[in-house]
C-alpha cells in the first residue's frame, strides 16, 4: 500500500495514541462519555421534563409489594406500560401516558414488547374476580391466551413484617413517604387487603387508594397485592374523556 | 511496508514465540461452547413455551423468569467467554508479550463463571432488578464489577508489556469493549440494597431518567458488547483466517472512533414517542441515522480484506463463517438505522419485528463470527492439524443459515403484521382488531420461528460434538503449539 502525502502525518498524530496503551484508554473513556452526559444529565435538571399533574402519590405498601411481584415474575418481559400518543393506541389502553405517572416508578416498568397488551391503564377495566381467575388459568377466560398461569400466587402468604423497610428504602431514592406513612405501613398493608378493617387512616394518606379483599379469599396473599397493584394502574390521574384533548386529535 | 500500514497488519509471527498462556484461552474456549448450548437452549424452549403455553412450570420455569436466562446466557456467557478468550489469545500474539500473572487470568475465567451461575440462578429464583440486559442484582453486579476490573487490568497489563511499536486494531476494540462495558455496568446499576444481607435492591433513579439511562446502556450493550467486542474479533480472526492484511488503516481509524463517539448517544431510539422529552428522542434519532457510516465502514473493511480470496468460500467453511457473519452485520446495520426514524419505529416498536432484528444481528453477526473464531482457535491451541470433521462443519454452516432465515423472516412477518393490525380501523372508524386477534394471527409464526431456532442449536450441537472430538484426538507430533502454522 503507498503512502500518500497525508498519510505519514494521519498516521503519527493517530500514532501518538496508538503507541501509548493508558493515553488510548482514557481517549475512549472522553470520547464515549460525551453522549450520555449530554443527553442524560439534563434530564435530571430541567424542570419540564416531568410535567407536574394532579392526583399522582406513592404507592400504598399493598400496592407496592404487588409491584414487587409483577417485577419478579418479568410481567414487563411481554406487557408494557407506556401508551403513545397515536389515535389507536389511545382508543385501545386510553390516553398516552405521562412522565409524571411513572415518577415514582423504581425501576421504571416502561417495558419494550407487547406479546401481550399495554396494562398502564388497566385499573378497574376487569373485576377483580376476573384478574385471579385469569391469573390461575388464562385460558379459563381467555382460550386463546399464551400467557403463563400464575395460581400459585393464591399460597404465598405476603410478609408484612419487611413492608417498612421496603417503603424506607424507596424514601431513600427520593419518593416523598411522610413518617406517618413510614410508621402505619404495616397497619395499612393489612388493612387494605381487609373489607372489615378500619382504612379510614390508608384513605387518607393515600388518595383514592382501593380497600378489599382482593383474591377473595382468607389469608393476606401475593395474590392481593398483585391484583391490588394491577387494580390501580392509570387510575391516580383524572383524564377528562369528554373534552378532546387537543394534543391527541391533532 | 510503511507506517502507514503497520497498525493494520498482525505482527508476524514466525520469530521464536513467548511461552503464551493459552491455557486460560482453552477454558474460555471450551466455556463458550458450553454455554451455547444452554444459552440457545432455552432460547429454543421460551420459544416453545409461546407455542404450547402448557410448557410454563410455574413458579420458577415460567416465561417471564426465563428469559433472561436466554438473553444473559447467550450475550454475557456464550458471546462474553467468547470475546474475553479470543481478546487473550489475540492480545498477547498482537503484543509478542505473555498475559502478566497466571492467576489473574484464571481468576478472571472463575470469576466471570460464577457472576453466570449467580445471575441465571437470581432469575429463575425471581431475584432480578427488571432491567433489560442488567438484570442480575446488586451483589452479583459487585462481583461482576471486581472481575471485570481484574480483566482490565489483565488487557492493559499485556498492552504495557509488549514488544510491538503499535497497538495493533483489534485490540483498540477489545480495549474499547472492557471500558464502555465498565462505564455503562457500573452507572446503569446504581441502587440501593434493601439491606446488606436482602438480595433485592431499589434503583436509584425512577421513571423519565430511570429508562434514558437504561436504554443508554441497553443500546450501548448492543454497541459495546456485541459490536465493540465481537469486531475485535473481526479485525484479528479474519486477516489471519483470509491470509491478508487489513484493507485499510486509516478507514479502521475513522470508523472505531467515530463508532465510540456515536453510539453513545443512540438510546434514545428504544424511548420514541414515550415520555421522554422529543428533544432527546430527536437526537437520538440523529445520531442512530449517522451511526450508518461507522458500522458500514467497519463492514466494508471485512468484505475488502478478503476480497480476491473469494473462491476460498467454496472451499474454506471458516471463512464462510466469517464473511457471512460480516453480510449479517451489514444487514443488521442499515436495518438498525431504518428501524430507529421515529416513524418507522411507531410500527416497528413493541413487535416481533425488534426481534427479528436483534437476532438477524445475534445469530447472523455475533453467532457466525464467533463460531469462525472457534474453528480458528481451537486446532491452534490444542496443537491439531485441523478441525476433526470436516462435513461437521459444514453441516453447521447450513443448518445455521437455515436457522437464520427462517427465524428471521417469520418473526419479520409476525412484527409488521401486529404493528398493521394494530393501527387498522374499519371504514366506520372502528378499530378492526382487538389485541386478541394479533396474538392469535401470531401463532403460525412463532411455530416457524421454533423451527428456526431448532435448526440453529442443531447447527451448535454439531459444533460442540466437533469441538470435543478435535480436542479428544491424539496431540499430532508435528503440529505447532499454538502458534499459526502459515
Amino acid at each position: 500500500m503507498a503512502t500518500t502525502e497525508s498519510g505519514p502525518r494521519f498516521a503519527r498524530l493517530h500514532g501518538r495514541f496508538e503507541r501509548r496503551a493508558i493515553r488510548f484508554a482514557m481517549a475512549i473513556l472522553v470520547v464515549l462519555s460525551v453522549g450520555g452526559l449530554v443527553e442524560i444529565a439534563p434530564l435530571f435538571a430541567i424542570e419540564n421534563t416531568v410535567e407536574k399533574v394532579e392526583g399522582m402519590r406513592p404507592y400504598t405498601p399493598l400496592e407496592l409489594a404487588g409491584r414487587g411481584v409483577y417485577i419478579r415474575e418479568g410481567c414487563y418481559v411481554c406487557h408494557s406500560q407506556q401508551i403513545r400518543p397515536f389515535r389507536d393506541e389511545v382508543e385501545r389502553y386510553g390516553p398516552y401516558s405521562l412522565a409524571a405517572e411513572s415518577m415514582y416508578d423504581h425501576p421504571f416498568q416502561w417495558g419494550s414488547k407487547r406479546t401481550g397488551p399495554d396494562l398502564a391503564r388497566i385499573g378497574g377495566r376487569y373485576s377483580d374476580d376476573w384478574h385471579v381467575r385469569h391469573l390461575i388459568e388464562p385460558r379459563d377466560v381467555v382460550p386463546a391466551s399464551i400467557m403463563p398461569s400464575y395460581a400459585f400466587l393464591l399460597d404465598r402468604p405476603l410478609p408484612a413484617d419487611r413492608i417498612e423497610r421496603l417503603l424506607r428504602r424507596h424514601r431513600t431514592v427520593g419518593v416523598p413517604y411522610s413518617e406517618e406513612q413510614l410508621a402505619n405501613a404495616r397497619a395499612d398493608l393489612l388493612a387494605q387487603a381487609d373489607p372489615e378493617a378500619d382504612a379510614s387512616g390508608l384513605a387518607e394518606r393515600y388518595p383514592k387508594s382501593q380497600q378489599r379483599n382482593f383474591d377473595g379469599r382468607p389469608g393476606l396473599t401475593e395474590m392481593d397485592a398483585l391484583v391490588a397493584y394491577l387494580q390501580m394502574l392509570g387510575t391516580l390521574v383524572e383524564f377528562d374523556w369528554r373534552r378532546p384533548n387537543p394534543e391527541w386529535v391533532r | 511496508m510503511s507506517a502507514t500500514v503497520a497498525a493494520a497488519e498482525p505482527p508476524v509471527e514466525t520469530e521464536v514465540p513467548p511461552d503464551y498462556d493459552d491455557h486460560v484461552v482453552r477454558l474460555f474456549i471450551l466455556a463458550s461452547v458450553f454455554w451455547a448450548l444452554v444459552g440457545m437452549g432455552m432460547g429454543v424452549f421460551i420459544a416453545a413455551q409461546m407455542v404450547w403455553p402448557g410448557l410454563n412450570f410455574e413458579p420458577w420455569g415460567s416465561f417471564g423468569r426465563l428469559r433472561p436466562v436466554h438473553t444473559s446466557g447467550v450475550v454475557f456467557a456464550f458471546g462474553g467467554n467468547a470475546v474475553i478468550g479470543t481478546s487473550l489469545y489475540c492480545v498477547q500474539r498482537t503484543c509478542r508479550a505473555r498475559l502478566p500473572g497466571r492467576f489473574a487470568a484464571e481468576f478472571v475465567f472463575w470469576g466471570y463463571q460464577l457472576f453466570i451461575v449467580l445471575a441465571a440462578l437470581g432469575y429463575v429464583m425471581g431475584v432480578t432488578q427488571s432491567r433489560e440486559y442488567a438484570e442480575p442484582e446488586w451483589l452479583t453486579d459487585l462481583w461482576l464489577a471486581v472481575v471485570w476490573l481484574t480483566y482490565l487490568g489483565l488487557f492493559v497489563g499485556t498492552l504495557l508489556k509488549r514488544r510491538e511499536a503499535h497497538i495493533y486494531v483489534a485490540n483498540w476494540y477489545y480495549l474499547a469493549f472492557i471500558v464502555a462495558v465498565t462505564v455503562l455496568h457500573v452507572v446503569n446499576n446504581l441502587a440501593v440494597p434493601l439491606a446488606w444481607n436482602e438480595s433485592n435492591s431499589v434503583s436509584l433513579f425512577a421513571g423519565v431518567q430511570d429508562a434514558m439511562t437504561q436504554w443508554w446502556y441497553g443500546h450501548n450493550a448492543v454497541g459495546f458488547f456485541l459490536t465493540a467486542g465481537f469486531l475485535g474479533v473481526m479485525y484479528y480472526y479474519l486477516p489471519k483466517q483470509a491470509d491478508a492484511p487489513i484493507w485499510s488503516y486509516r478507514l479502521s481509524i475513522i470508523s472505531f472512533w467515530s463508532l465510540v463517539f456515536m453510539y453513545m448517544w443512540a438510546g434514545p431510539h428504544h424511548l420514541h414517542y414515550t415520555s421522554l422529552p422529543d428533544w432527546v428522542q430527536t437526537l437520538g434519532m440523529t445520531f442512530t441515522i449517522m451511526l450508518w457510516m461507522p458500522s458500514w465502514a467497519s463492514a466494508l473493511n471485512g468484505f475488502m480484506t478478503a476480497s480476491g480470496r473469494w473462491d476460498r468460500l467454496r472451499t474454506d467453511p471458516v471463512l464462510r463463517f466469517m464473511i457471512l457473519a460480516v453480510v449479517f452485520y451489514a444487514v443488521a446495520t442499515f436495518e438498525g438505522p431504518f428501524m430507529g426514524v421515529r416513524t418507522v419505529n411507531g410500527l416497528s416498536h413493541y413487535t416481533e419485528w425488534t426481534i427479528s432484528h436483534v437476532h438477524s444481528g445475534a445469530l447472523g453477526w455475533n453467532g457466525f463470527i464467533v463460531f469462525g473464531a472457534i474453528y480458528y482457535l481451537v486446532p491452534r491451541i490444542w496443537g491439531r492439524p485441523g478441525m476433526y470433521s470436516r462435513a461437521a462443519l459444514e453441516w453447521h454452516f447450513w443448518l445455521g443459515l437455515a436457522g437464520i432465515m427462517l427465524y428471521v423472516t417469520a418473526m419479520w412477518g409476525a412484527g409488521v403484521m401486529q404493528g398493521l393490525m394494530w393501527r387498522a380501523y374499519t371504514s366506520l372508524g372502528f378499530l378492526q382488531y382487538s389485541f386478541l386477534d394479533s396474538v392469535i394471527a401470531a401463532k403460525p409464526y412463532y411455530a416457524m420461528r421454533l423451527l428456526g431456532g431448532v435448526l440453529y442449536l442443531a447447527g451448535a450441537v454439531v459444533m460442540a460434538w466437533n469441538v470435543w472430538r478435535t480436542v479428544q484426538e491424539p496431540r499430532a507430533a508435528t503440529a505447532p503449539a499454538a502458534v499459526p502454522a502459515e
